[in-house]
């Protein structure tokens, strides 16, 4: 049980943190609510399966495949779509939901309702400390690990990580510095469908997939971000651990613990953030008052 | 000239000098007669069935406008005061009996009180905070809902209660008046001194505040109107499917009374009411009927028309129309048509 708790805890923290970073990047270099974000993570989770299952390519390929294309549709409907009405705040959350409505039924269309599965990339299991664990769930925990390591080393060591941090924290000064102010902020939502990509692809093998699969890590990355304080990478790594885990151990420990485990979450949430406006590690900004 | 002579020419004076002035306007009092006179033509039960649900939707599209076009604070979980009356409702008169002109009223107190309740922890929040935090209500009602079923029936949600009435057009006689009725009632509070410290506070809260006005008293007072309308639309909508589920709470449905909202054009009260009359018998009618094969594709459609016109109307479709059929007084702020060189009151010239 214990183990049970600890080992699906991690995965699932993992997969939320790796989710809310990437949202957390998009909003706090342009300003920018993307409520497809999970949308993306399910569209690639489903193109691992179609490239697999259905056109019978090499499950590695196909995972790169499918990040590479969620990648370009994400940077297109950026470009073609949210970008074009960013200014007004409401119609940018409409659009992004339309997007995500849109992906959703497309796959709806495409496969079906019913859950469909993709096999593991490793099989078998390993035992740490006399607990078997699938040795599906450590890779995607070391990816995971290895991905934040690579975000830190990205934004602190490059000058095109300066350039983003520079643009989050002041666009206008950022402009005048010399900074492409559009191309970084494209360059951003790349990384951050990519690392939505990414982590479809890491639990694709672990859990079914259906249409409806963006709705909850949705809903619980809102939860991650709002808890760490929005922009803040720190804030939504802790976050997506505190949740992560409050779910799991809910589901685990509490009567018809299945109904309730968003709702204890985002009482967490709720309360954090009555204690704290700007969650965690969130920044007051002076000019957004 | 006799006196009931006397007050028709008034009520007539009345309808040219502030209806007829305005294409808007016009098109208003058209659209509404022709809801009022449509069972005389059809009585088809689907037909009437659609528009009664889209005038329900209508005042709780409206509702979130008043809240979150106005004041600024965009309510991601605004079915939160759609579930908590549609269930209140079903509740009093499954275990009560009460009857539905008595259970509705009390649901959207009910309503009111999540209103406050949501509105009080929610004042110290700020944009994109408030909305996140808004979104977690409803969420968190529905897990509890589900997890004592014993008394919210669980999934099943409490189903057989009272219809608002037997006749499907004594129905429609209820449910399109009071849409009118409360939406003029959203449309006359925008408009008024509240309304204006309202939009006051959107457009920037600290100086509101610098001005005299409590902001913390004006945001819960938007809150509760806004929860009362939403809390009446869910009422109706209980009695109407004689019954009230989970999905009234759902995540789905806070994003949907957005997507009307916005596609209709915000701040505007008119504008959500337009787009639920616009996007909601568009999905019922014409794509279910003339689509045929394409049935299952409908929802993408729709997505794919959302997004179009909103590329090319950011400020939705209400607010586009009104900015080409209509211009501003420089002067006295009053509305013109566009074909006007000059103002309608105070004869000053338009640009």
């Amino acid at each position: 049980m214990t183990e049970a708790i600890i080992v699906n805890g991690f995965v699932a923290s993992g997969v939320y943190a790796l989710l809310a970073i990437g949202f957390s990047l998009i909003f706090g270099v342009a300003r920018i609510v993307n409520l497809a974000h999970t949308a993306f993570y399910m569209l690639s989770a489903y193109l691992i399966f179609t490239f697999t299952k259905s056109m019978g390519l090499p499950l590695l390929l196909s995972i790169v495949l499918s990040i590479i294309a969620v990648t370009i549709v994400g940077t297109l409907s950026y470009k073609l779509v949210i970008a074009r009405v960013r200014q007004h705040e409401a119609t940018t959350l409409i659009v992004t939901i339309a997007l995500a409505i849109i992906i959703q039924e497309a796959i709806f269309i495409r496969f079906g309702g019913d859950p469909s599965s993709v096999p593991k990339l490793i099989s078998g299991t390993t035992e740490i400390l006399g607990v078997s664990v699938l040795n599906q769930q450590l890779l995607t925990l070391g990816i995971v690990l290895l991905l934040l390591l690579a975000t830190w080393a990205l934004l602190i060591k490059t000058r095109l990580g300066t350039a983003i941090r520079s643009t989050a924290q002041d666009r206008e000064v950022a402009n005048l510095m010399g900074i492409a102010v559009p191309r970084i902020e494209m360059i951003t939502m790349a990384i951050s469908v990519a690392f939505a990509a990414i982590a479809g692809a890491l639990i694709a093998p672990l859990f079914v997939l259906s249409p409806g699969m963006w709705m909850h890590p949705l809903v619980m990355i809102l939860a991650v971000v709002v808890l760490g304080g929005l922009g803040s990478l720190k804030g939504s790594l802790i976050g997506a651990f505190v949740l992560g885990f409050a779910e799991i151990l809910v589901v685990f420990l509490a009567p018809s613990g299945a109904f309730l485990r968003t709702s204890v979450a985002l009482t967490i949430m709720l309360i954090v953030i009555l204690i704290r406006p700007q969650g965690l590690f969130g920044i007051v900004f002076e000019e957004e008052r | 000239m006799s006196i009931p002579a006397a007050y028709a020419m008034r009520i007539y004076k009345l309808f040219r000098g502030e209806i007829l002035v305005l294409p808007g306007r016009t098109v208003v009092v058209l659209f509404c007669l022709v809801l009022l006179v449509l069972p005389a033509v059809t009585s088809q039960p689907f037909t009437l069935r659609v528009l009664i649900l889209a005038s329900i939707f209508a005042i709780f599209a409206a509702s979130w406008d008043l809240l979150s076009g106005f004041t600024g604070q965009v309510n991601f979980g605004h079915a939160l005061f759609f579930g908590v009356a549609a269930y209140m409702a079903a509740l009093l008169n499954m275990n009560l009996g009460l009857a539905p002109w008595a259970t509705i009223p009390i649901g959207a107190l009910a309503a009111v009180v999540a209103g406050l309740a949501i509105g009080v922890p929610c004042l110290r929040l700020r944009g994109v905070y408030l909305s996140f935090a808004t979104l977690a209500f409803p969420l968190i009602l529905a897990g509890v809902v589900l997890a004592i079923p014993s008394i919210t029936g669980g999934e099943l949600g409490v189903y057989g209660i009272d219809p608002l009435s037997k006749s499907r057009v004594v129905t429609y006689y209820i449910t399109i008046p009071s849409m009118m009725v409360l939406g003029f009632i959203m449309w006359k509070i925008a408009d008024s001194k509240t309304g204006l410290i309202f939009h006051a506070i959107r457009e920037d809260e600290v100086t509101a505040r610098a001005s005299g006005i409590n902001t913390t008293r004006y945001k819960l007072l938007a809150f509760c109107l806004s929860g009362f309308f939403a809390g009446i639309a869910g009422g109706l909508y209980a009695h109407f499917l004689m019954g009230a589920g989970p999905s009234t709470l759902e995540l789905a449905l806070s994003f949907q009374v957005i997507i009307w909202a916005v596609f209709g054009g915000i701040a505007t009260i008119y504008g959500p009411i337009a787009g639920v009359f616009i996007l909601y018998p568009l999905t019922e009618f014409v794509l279910t009927r003339y689509l045929g094969e394409l049935q299952e594709a409908r929802m993408l459609i729709l997505a794919f028309i959302v997004l179009l016109v909103l590329l090319f109307m950011p400020q939705g479709i209400t607010t586009w129309l009104r900015d080409r059929t209509e211009k501003v007084c420089p002067r006295c702020k009053l509305r013109n048509v566009a074909t006007r060189t000059t103002c309608r009151v105070c004869m000053a010239e338009l640009d």
